[in-house]
């Protein structure tokens, strides 16, 4: 497998306080990879300096070989990396449909191709019935199926998912797990996924990354990481050691 | 434009039929003096959908609208005045100066994360200190306006714009109409869905590849272009103009209170909006001098009453609320 996302030593600081320091990690084409750490552990700051918002002070980002650290967010989804956001921003006032079709517009000049593309997401992501609905109106999971749905629209080589989990009931985790699976291995995308819900990094990941204070502490498979000293008394807790 | 006409239901094509027939045939029983209220519908139809792209589609909110209507007008009246080029052409200058001082204030504006409220100042400033350079501007007639003068040879040389009132009102028709297309065509083409993406939730928009600035630049260039086209079409039909009076403030504020009555980012907002309220105003003048009521003002307090009662009863707009009473729109399917 090749390295499709290759983050080299890349630290941000914020007025001398560090918030990410010289993490480095290579994501392969095809698989799930999933970031995780304790509030605080500069997570959302890793993630958005991968999505474009943020520019990294020292070291380099490149996805398919190409730097793509200091790029603007739209430019770095016009790349191929789509993104999600934790808080879910909804185009509110439009139906689900033309939320979808925003993202399906990125590689596509036609409307009705755009369309039929959107159709097909939201088939795959069982919004289908609700695409005729305004966004404002959806519940917080159908949220975060759509935010989720416009994303993939854009046809994305990775996908950065920023705590899809959060606020959802472990049923509805379930869902978003399935799907989340589904999208990997029938559509073929890389997923690079920031999470706090265990259990579904667990069901996911095929690699993980641990950061506590901005740096990395443990890096390898689930199974490995979570038997790590280190892992179990910064995150999971004490209580968790077997 | 097809996706317009298959929006609509049965009823609604109808409605729409019948009402371009109506406006089509007005001229055959309509006053002289109704066929100027109608023309002046139309022309705010107009420039209230140039508008209506940018803050109801685009969601920026230009409060100085009357820049591109006096610049336009301007241009086409000064090269007419003073070197003889019949509008037609002098449209293309007018323009393109229009959307010249469009892209600078975009420019400057989307470049240097001047949102939301800064950038409606900004859009006043401009208005305002155009209105001033204006008055000093000799060759144009400063504060004591610019006149297009009336010549009797002239009456009837459409090409030249010297038509009578009947002349005028098929214009703006066909302006009206155009701008309606237009807005109907964009609404529903990749740009229009970039620019509400853009309205609703920028920082969104950005993470799903748009290019912000390009898209509001776009905005800019298409509203102030064709707003521009109103101000010949402005300068033509009065056949005067002063700065104090096209650049002022309250020039823009009335440009914009079409749509925002109508329904802001709908196709049929601007032109509903443009219907109730031009004739308010007239039956209001009507009314306040019936009535004795000459006060400076009382009109001004009389449309203001009567827009808060509206805005208040349909805050979505006049004509979200219609079409859905009246059943006029397809639901999509």
């Amino acid at each position: 497998m090749t390295a499709l996302l290759q983050v080299s030593g890349v630290g941000k600081r914020f007025r001398g306080l560090v918030a990410v320091d010289r993490v480095s990690f290579t994501v392969a084409a095809g698989e799930i990879f999933a970031v995780i750490g304790p509030n605080g552990a500069g997570k959302t700051t890793l993630f958005n300096m991968i999505a474009g918002v943020l520019k990294p002070n020292q070291g380099s980002i490149a996805f398919r070989g190409e730097r793509i650290d200091g790029l603007t967010p739209d430019a770095v989804c016009r790349r191929g990396v789509a993104r999600t956001f934790q808080i879910v921003r909804p185009f509110p006032a439009l139906t689900v449909e033309d939320n979808v079709v925003i993202g399906a517009l990125l590689h596509r000049t036609d409307m009705e191709a755009a369309r039929r593309h959107a159709r097909d997401v939201l088939a795959t992501l069982d919004l289908h019935d609700k695409r005729d609905i305004v966004a404002s109106s959806l519940t917080l999971p159908d949220r975060k199926r759509l935010e989720l749905a416009r994303a993939l629209a854009t046809d994305p080589k990775l996908l950065l998912l920023d705590e899809v989990m959060a606020g959802l009931r472990p049923t509805e985790t379930d869902r978003m797990v399935d799907i989340l699976r589904r999208i990997n291995r029938e559509m073929g995308t890389t997923i690079l996924l920031i999470e706090h819900v265990m259990r579904a990094v667990m069901a996911l990941a095929g690699h993980m990354l641990v950061l506590h204070h901005g740096a990395p502490i443990a890096q390898g498979k689930p199974e490995e990481v979570v038997r790590d000293a280190k892992v179990i008394s910064s995150y999971l807790g004490a209580e968790a050691a077997p | 434009m097809i996706s317009l006409w298959r929006d609509m239901n049965r009823r609604g094509q109808v409605v729409l039929v019948v009402a371009v027939l109506a406006m089509l045939l007005a001229p055959v029983v309509a006053t002289r003096y109704l066929l100027s209220v109608l023309t002046l519908i139309l022309y705010f139809v107009y420039v209230g959908q140039a508008w209506n792209l940018m803050m109801g589609y685009a969601g920026q909110l230009s409060l100085g609208h009357a820049l591109y209507v006096g610049l336009g007008g301007y241009v086409a009246a000064g090269l007419w005045v003073h070197f003889g080029i019949g509008p037609w052409l002098g449209v293309i200058p007018a323009v393109a100066i229009a959307a010249a001082f469009g892209a600078f204030i975009g420019w400057l504006a989307f470049r240097f994360g001047i949102e939301g409220v800064y950038f409606s100042l900004l859009t006043i400033a401009f208005a305002e200190f155009t209105r001033i350079g204006f008055d000093h501007i000799g060759p144009l007639g400063g504060a004591g306006g610019l006149f297009i003068p009336y010549q009797e040879s002239r009456l009837g040389e459409w090409w030249n714009l010297r038509g009578g009132q009947l002349f005028f009102y098929y214009l703006a028709f066909v302006l009206a109409g155009a701008a309606v297309l237009l807005t109907a065509w964009l609404a529903r083409s990749r740009l229009g869905h970039q620019w509400m993406a853009i309205r609703e939730d920028e920082t969104a928009a950005r993470a799903l590849g748009i290019d912000v600035f390009r898209a509001k630049m776009k905005a800019v260039l298409i509203s102030s272009a064709m707003t521009a086209v109103g101000g010949v079409f402005y300068a033509f039909y009065y056949n005067n103009l002063f700065p104090a009076q096209v650049f002022e403030m309250s020039r823009s504020i009335e440009l914009i209170l079409g749509p925002i009555v109508g329904g802001l980012g709908t196709v049929f907002g601007p032109v509903i909006g443009a219907f109730v309220l031009t004739p308010l105003g007239e039956l209001l003048i009507a009314v306040t001098d019936k009535a004795g009521l000459n006060a400076p003002g009382a009109k001004a307090i009389f449309f203001g009453l009567v827009l808060m009662i509206i805005i208040y009863l349909v805050p979505g707009g006049v004509w979200p609320w219609l079409s859905r009473r009246l059943g006029l729109v397809r639901r999509r399917s």
